[in-house]
């Protein structure tokens, strides 16, 4: 035996450990439309460079794979070659000695099910599939297709109203999407490729805490139409819905079945995340444009619904998922326990609950049970306890919903099933009983958890928040004749409701409970397909300019975040979180935008999205 | 105003403008070769790379801002250009020697200007085709510059060519992968004229024409369109005031065709055809208006975009298929005694004709009219094979009877001339007195509007036309009148801007749009032609006189006219 020495792999592991960063956000940054064969022929490249070379399925079939995928994308292979790439990438699953080998062809094997379609087009059409075509990455992610870095650039150029008008565009929700979006926009921003995805949304809140988004004009209505159109639900999609139809010159009539407008943003997000004034900001310019007309309280049964698609020339039903999804617990009957619409519904209307002194048991993991969980303790609870049942990454909630939770003294219990609520001999709640979990296998791409061997457990609880998710209240509109499908109503690609000629439906009743954004691009999309239907084709000047691009910044950056206010201070009171991004830093978020409209494929695809 | 610095000379621009717009303005050349004015600014090729500010950047796209600093000309710059050229012909077929567009090929002429040096790499491959089409693609010469793409979706509204692939294999293909002939192609040939390369081509009938000349046994008659006596010499190198007609038809005697006619004599016949259609149409109750159908382009695209407005196309077959027929039959006689069968050649400044001549429907007793379509650019080539000296040329006379013409016949070669001569004529058989020319004039008609318009009262009887060209502008008349938005009683169409004198196969210069200067060539024959009124034509007379009897009759329809609805497309 010779010396040893030490660590002689070290140093070399390390650069490419180093490298491997910028390698993960070329992954992370994939442009949207990317072809996925394309992708596919990447990812094996990647797995040919970590074949070892010992094993012949490895060694020999991977780069064959990789050549059959080469005449793919160069459209110069037939159906023979799709069969070839099946039988070598089977071989490679079942016989190779190491997940090296048997994962990249089990990968291979299921890009052919999940890209059938785009090698068929490869092969029998001699093209690309057809939405493979590199577009916006932002503009394209966004639901509703808001010019992303045209607005960003007008923020740049010191015009905050403009970058508002221009978020009118397809969107007139700019302050609460500034507050409350989810930002799909920033997922594949390209600028991830030099440093991070920009704060999109915080350019946004910069904008609308420049200038209230009730200061910015809206366009001038088109010349009446004489047209009525009934919006049944004053959320976020029906309320898009009316400001483009009203724009378009058409006579709206909006029924909303509370007392105020908002939907979902006023009765189910809080006031510390979306503060009512700043709703009302969006709300007030919204009907500002003129000729909506708004019924409060106004509920709509079947026969309601008959009359209104009667007398009106079109309906668009957005009545959003307002029933709280129940758990079959035994003892959820007990006084305390209530389903989280229940509860936000309340603050809604203004009537917050005092919780002053109570022990508060939530269930669930979303984004409303944290919702629920930092208004429990803003009401005073003594505890809050969150009881999920996976762990805390499997949480959908986002990540820094959890860690603002968390900093405001919320005890999240992972791995807790919830078995029965405990009542005491008056029938009120005294304690939520879980059946600890373990995490096990994968079913359906997420781990599922699974019964521990441990005794249940007892988590003290006056008041049990249920927050599993909601339910559209459908009974009334399939009395009318609306077709349901389980819980959601059946439409077609253009959100016309089965059955009726002039009955849209779209946001969450349609597609079940997600995002503001997503409610708001269905409401567009109702716009422009009621004004087609009526026998129109109405283009709104909205009376902004995208400005010239500047060069790009090549700079690496830090990512600006949003902070919140203190911990210790915020969490007594139901004031916004959120503290202002300053200018600087909006300056600088700004600057790192690519201009993707302009550089790049955008110079080609990316104009014309002034009209939709 | 923006004020900037372009090497080192201060210029102040209006804002919005692209640093090419401001270096232009400068007097400052910077070479472009993917960029086309207002229709192509995606920056791809990089060969218009300055300097600004440190960095290089693609001036055909990048605004112009307050105090900028641009240096055009910087060894980094030329560096950057060169490169991106070397890197160009790598990914090109540069075959040049057997390329048709060698002598006007901008990637070869950037190739040359740059120094490029051969390139260590294999030249791709010749991609399959169906040479048959008369548009041919090759993608191994392609080099994805999209002028194609913009010039048929922005211009011709044809939007035959697309992008697809990804990476290496992004290409373009026609629309949705669907075979050429099945992709709603107007065959106008704007994209061929606009590609920088050899990519897109015509297809080279003349192979066929040739074995007609080796022929002892044909009877060869050539015949050319109205644009052509424009622009025949560019390709030849022969100053526009010395390429006249009388030098065209020595050029063509010198190739060796037996007979040698002028198209314009069968515009002024397709004028007596559709003049006097045109008459019996206003005094009917058929749907208004009533189209022209002398471009092939035009039918194509009413047949493959706008289906319902073919059966309001005039039935007067194209003038180059009128001389045809006209020659097929009233020759016969002549060919049979020599022993011959007649073989007739079209030199047209179209593509769509290659397409037109080989309809079956067309055909008659005799055959088909038209036995072959050249383009300019073919008849230059073969007047190059022939090493013709065409600037030293005497002049001569067309061959009679089938080529004596007047100036309402040369004018068909521009937009509005077909609608022009039309009026001279129709107000002459309504009214039986000549109009004064100004009553007619058309001149102002221009690619650059959707459409132009004219109201006349002819006899107490209001008539109002229109005139389009460009597929772009026509698909907007056409949306406007099926709108019920205008009401136009003719309209006259040509599918390239700017008529016949812009076609799709006249001689191609690189990011210049000739026809008007075409078109002011066309009208100054006219205005010097001692006859400017088809029905003033003896030689049409004559072949009333002798063959045709008189307008529309039986022998008028079997020769001259057609339905275009009954044509495969």
């Amino acid at each position: 035996m010779g010396y040893l020495p030490v660590g002689s792999y070290v140093e070399a592991n390390k650069r490419i450990g180093e490298f491997l960063e910028p390698y993960l956000r070329r992954v992370e940054s994939m442009p949207p439309g990317t072809c996925p064969i394309a992708v596919q022929q990447s990812l094996l490249q990647t797995c040919a460079a970590q074949t070892c070379g010992k094993c012949t399925p490895c060694r020999e079939g991977i780069p064959r794979i990789l050549a059959d995928i080469e005449a793919l994308l160069a459209f110069e292979a037939d159906q023979s070659v799709i069969d070839d790439i099946r039988k070598r990438a089977t071989l490679l699953r079942d016989t190779a000695d190491c997940a090296i080998g048997y994962d990249a062809g089990a990968l291979v094997l299921q890009g052919l099910e999940a890209f059938k379609d785009e090698y068929a087009s490869h092969v029998e059409r001699g093209v690309c599939a057809e939405e493979t075509e590199q577009t916006v990455p932002c503009v394209t992610l966004c639901p509703a297709h808001v010019n992303v870095p045209a607005y960003i650039s007008l923020v740049q150029e010191g015009d905050c109203a403009g970058a508002i008008k221009m978020i009118r565009k397809d969107n007139p929700f700019p302050t609460a999407c500034a507050l409350v979006c989810e930002h799909p926009c920033e997922e594949r921003c390209r600028r991830t490729l030099v440093d991070a995805p920009l704060n999109i949304r915080g350019i946004k809140k910069f904008a609308v805490d420049t200038i209230a988004a009730d200061k910015v004009e809206t366009p001038a209505r088109l010349e009446s139409t004489g047209k009525k159109v009934a919006v049944i639900g004053g959320g976020p999609s029906g309320m898009t819905c009316a400001y483009f139809s009203a724009l378009m010159g058409h006579d709206v009539t909006v029924f909303e079945g509370r007392k105020k407008l908002g939907g979902m943003m006023r009765y189910g997000i809080p006031a510390y995340r979306f503060p009512r004034e700043r709703l009302d900001e969006d709300l007030n310019a919204i009907l500002g444009v003129g000729g909506i007309q708004v019924e409060y309280e106004h509920q709509v049964d079947a026969a309601e619904m008959a009359r209104i698609a009667k007398e009106f020339d079109a309906v668009y039903v957005a009545i959003g998922a307002q029933g709280g999804k129940t758990l079959k617990l035994e003892g959820s009957d007990a006084n305390g326990v209530m389903s989280a619409v229940e509860l936000l519904g309340k603050i809604g209307d203004g009537d917050y609950p005092d919780f002053t002194g109570k022990k508060v048991a939530v269930i669930g993991g979303g984004n409303v049970a944290m919702d629920c969980a930092r208004t429990s303790v803003r009401a005073g609870a003594e505890e809050v306890t969150v009881a999920y049942r996976r762990r805390l990454e499997d949480m959908t909630a986002l990540d820094a919903e959890i860690e603002s939770a968390i900093a405001e003294g919320i005890e999240m219990m992972c791995l807790q099933a919830p078995v029965r609520i405990e009542k005491d001999a008056q029938g009120n709640a005294s304690a939520l009983i879980c059946q600890p979990q373990y995490i096990s296998a994968v079913k359906r791409g997420r781990p599922a958890p699974a019964n521990a061997d441990k005794p249940e457990i007892r988590i003290d609880a006056d008041i049990v928040l249920i927050a599993v998710g909601q339910d559209i209240v459908s009974a009334p509109f399939e009395e009318f004749g609306m077709e349901a499908d389980r819980t959601y109503f059946v439409a077609d690609e253009y959100l016309a409701a089965k059955g009726f000629d002039n009955v849209y439906v779209g946001g969450d009743c349609q597609w079940g409970p997600k995002t503001v954004i997503m409610a708001i691009a269905a409401g567009k999309t109702a716009a422009r397909n009621i004004d087609t239907m009526l026998g129109f084709d109405h283009q709104i000047d909205f009376g902004i300019e995208v400005p010239p691009a500047r060069f790009n910044d090549r700079t690496a950056y830090g990512r600006v975040q949003v902070a919140e206010r203190p911990a210790r201070e915020r969490k007594n009171d139901f004031d916004y979180v959120e503290c202002p991004v300053s200018a600087e830093e909006a300056a600088q978020e700004c600057g790192r935008c690519l201009r993707c409209d302009v550089f790049g494929i955008g110079a080609l695809t990316g104009r014309g999205l002034e009209q939709w | 105003m923006v004020n900037l610095t372009i090497d080192g000379k201060e210029i102040q621009v209006n804002e919005g403008m692209t640093l090419l717009g401001a270096a232009g303005k400068a007097g400052v050349d910077i070479p472009t070769l993917c960029w086309m004015k207002g229709l192509n600014d995606i920056a791809s090729c990089r060969v218009c790379l300055v300097e600004c500010d440190g960095e290089l950047v693609a001036s055909c796209n990048t605004p112009v801002r307050e105090g900028m600093v641009v240096n055009t000309a910087t060894p980094r710059v030329v560096a950057a250009r060169r490169a991106n050229v070397q890197t160009l012909m790598e990914g090109h077929r540069y075959e040049c020697g057997t390329c048709v567009r060698q002598e006007t090929c901008a990637l070869r002429t950037l190739a040359s200007e740059f120094n490029v040096s051969d390139s260590q790499f294999y030249l791709p491959e010749k991609a399959p085709w169906d040479e048959s089409f008369p548009l041919i693609r090759d993608a191994s010469k392609c080099i994805k510059c999209m002028r194609c793409v913009a010039e048929c979706s922005k211009v011709q509204y044809c939007s035959v060519w697309e992008h697809s692939g990804s990476g290496p294999n992004m290409n373009v293909f026609a629309k949705d992968g669907l075979p050429i002939d099945a992709a709603g192609c107007a065959l106008c040939g704007q994209c061929i004229t606009h590609c920088p390369t050899g990519a897109l081509t015509a297809r080279d009938d003349t192979g066929k024409v040739m074995e007609a000349l080796l022929d002892p046994e044909v009877m060869t008659v050539v015949q050319v369109a109205p644009a052509v006596r424009a622009a025949w010499g560019e390709g030849v190198g022969v100053a526009r005031e010395d390429a006249t007609p009388g030098r065209m038809a020595s050029a063509l005697r010198a190739l060796g065709f037996d007979k040698v006619f002028d198209t314009d004599f069968a515009a002024d016949l397709t004028i007596m055809e559709e003049g006097s259609e045109f008459v019996e149409f206003l005094g009917s109750d058929k749907p208004r208006p009533m189209f022209t159908s002398c471009c092939p382009g035009w039918v194509r695209f009413a047949k493959l975009h706008y289906p319902q407005f073919v059966a309001q196309l005039s039935s007067a077959k194209s003038p180059h298929q009128m001389e045809g027929a006209v020659v097929k039959n009233t020759l016969a006689a002549e060919a049979d005694e020599a022993g011959k069968r007649i073989f007739v050649v079209s030199i047209m400044p179209c593509v769509a004709k290659k397409y037109e001549c080989d309809v079956p429907q067309l055909a008659t007793e005799k055959g088909s009219d038209v036995d072959a379509v050249l383009t300019v650019r073919e008849f230059d080539r073969m007047l190059k094979m022939f090493r013709v000296d065409c600037g030293a040329l005497e002049e001569t006379d067309w061959d009679s009877p089938l080529g004596l013409s007047t100036g309402a016949g040369t004018i068909f070669g521009r937009t509005g001339g077909v609608m022009e001569a039309a009026l001279r004529s129709a107000v002459f058989l309504i009214t039986g007195e000549n109009p004064d020319f100004s009553a007619c004039d058309t001149t102002d008609s221009t690619p650059e509007k959707p459409w132009v318009s004219k109201h006349l009262e002819v006899a107490g009887t209001p008539v109002d036309i229109a005139v389009a060209s460009g597929l772009g502008n026509t698909a907007k008349l056409l949306d406007a009148l099926e709108a019920g938005e205008v009401h136009f009683d003719f309209v006259e169409i040509m599918a390239c801007p700017g008529g016949c004198v812009g076609g799709g196969g006249q001689p191609i210069e690189f990011n210049k749009e000739l026809a008007v200067e075409r078109a002011a060539n066309l009208n100054a024959l006219d205005e010097a032609d001692t006859l400017r009124y088809s029905h003033e034509n003896p030689d049409v007379q004559k072949l009333y006189e002798d063959w045709v009897g008189k307008p529309l009759s039986h022998t008028s329809h079997e020769w001259l006219h057609t339905d275009q609805q009954t044509w495969d497309i």
